[in-house]
């Protein structure tokens, strides 16, 4: 067990590893995108009160739903890096961060373009809305603190103990519409009740939350790699590996 | 797991602990003010100020929408089902604002407990679904579970 714990924290064997993964998730992004794309946005039925301006929850849920698990993501990341200080935990979270951030500007952007036809406002400062652009100052926290540090270890160190500080947030983002009264409505997915919409409805909103795990995953993975060869560059098997791909491709970096 | 980096352990975990129970603590002391309207109930029994921008949520009552003919002056009443608080609003109403469906109304209250909305949103449900199956659930089930 902690054998493997490891052997899967050190970068040659991720790399090589994740050579192998990569092709699969990309083809798995690739398709369930635009395949869950189609259905939502053409076949999926609108909705009996909003029309067709209902389809957006095919984009803005999948993008809440990672800006999240992203920022969980971050926080394990950050974990590990302070407990064990595995470097490569740290990579990831130095690649994870800006595309948590993404999802959580996609989210908030998305959902005020919603709100305009359905509640008659962009923006209000309910709950959810709130610890929601909380939350995105928070990754923009942890990049910029990243950042701000001579020495990478102590970027690093302040960016995870920043990602775990702020993790406190995420119980408080998904429970806020029940906590509160808010003019978001409560959650349509929860694990005790069947889901409050049918299932031509939400097939194709499961099939674009996969899709954007998939895209998470092989975007995390290509970019660690990069991260893994930036920083590696000086050791040996990295540069073997560079002189022995000259003029050939080089995908991943 | 050697010692130091139990230590390492323990004292993050400690640091999170502490950080959700700092968070916790604030939300609590300022519950009141996370909340986003008041309801009718806490209107009628005083908790909200009068002559200053409160928000107030509800249900427009079934039956209870008037407007007029000539402007867009409408009055409405709030209801949570224990008290209905009147409110009067002059401008476009957003595409869901209907009887049954919940709305948040932005304005101020006089002393007489009514609310003249300068805005007024509408609150939508966790519930989706096609128009035909909501067309077939009418008459079948009370309105108010359908367009809660």
């Amino acid at each position: 067990m902690w054998a493997f714990i490891h052997k899967l924290g050190s970068p040659k064997w991720f790399y090589a590893i994740s050579t192998r993964l990569l092709p699969w998730f990309w083809a798995a992004a690739a398709v369930l995108l635009m395949v869950g794309a189609a259905w939502g946005l053409a076949f999926a039925p609108s909705d009996y009160q909003q029309g067709n301006s209902f389809r957006i929850i095919y984009v803005h849920v999948p993008a809440a739903i990672l800006a999240q698990s992203c920022f969980v993501a971050l926080a394990v990341a950050g974990g590990i890096f302070l407990v064990w200080k595995i470097r490569l935990a740290d990579m990831a979270a130095t690649v994870i961060a800006p595309f948590g951030a993404a999802m959580t500007f996609l989210a908030l952007f998305s959902g005020a373009v919603w709100g305009v036809p359905t509640w008659g406002t962009w923006w209000v400062w309910d709950a959810r809305l709130t610890s929601m652009l909380i939350q995105l100052f928070l990754y923009l926290g942890i990049i910029a603190l990243r950042g701000a540090f001579a020495s990478r270890d102590s970027g690093a160190k302040a960016a995870s103990v920043l990602a775990l500080v702020g993790v406190v947030n995420i119980p408080i983002i998904k429970y806020s519409v029940e906590w509160w009264n808010t003019l978001h409505q409560p959650a349509t997915f929860t694990l005790t009740e069947r889901p409050a919409m049918p299932v031509e409805m939400w097939l194709p909103l499961l099939v674009m939350v996969l899709g954007f795990y998939c895209f998470f995953i092989a975007l995390t993975l290509t970019r660690t790699r990069s991260e893994i060869l930036r920083r590696e560059s000086a050791k040996r098997w990295v540069r073997e590996l560079v002189e022995g791909r000259t003029g050939g491709d080089t995908d991943g970096l | 797991m050697n010692p130091k980096r139990k230590q390492r352990l323990y004292l993050i975990l400690g640091l999170v602990a502490l950080a959700a129970i700092a968070v916790g603590l604030t939300l609590y002391s300022l519950s009141s003010n996370i909340n986003l309207f008041f309801s009718p109930a806490q209107i009628a029994s005083g908790e909200a100020p009068v002559d200053r921008q409160i928000r107030a949520g509800g249900m427009v009552k079934a039956g209870s929408v008037k407007r007029d003919s000539e402007s867009l002056d409408v009055s409405f009443m709030v209801t949570d089902y224990e008290s209905d608080l009147e409110v009067r609003y002059s401008g476009i109403l957003p595409d869901l604002f209907r009887e049954g469906q919940g709305v948040v109304v932005v304005g101020e209250l006089n002393g007489n407990g009514l609310l003249r909305a300068d805005q007024v949103l509408a609150k939508h449900d966790e519930n989706y679904m096609p128009p035909e199956v909501a067309e077939a659930l009418k008459g079948k089930m009370p309105t108010e579970t359908i367009a809660k």
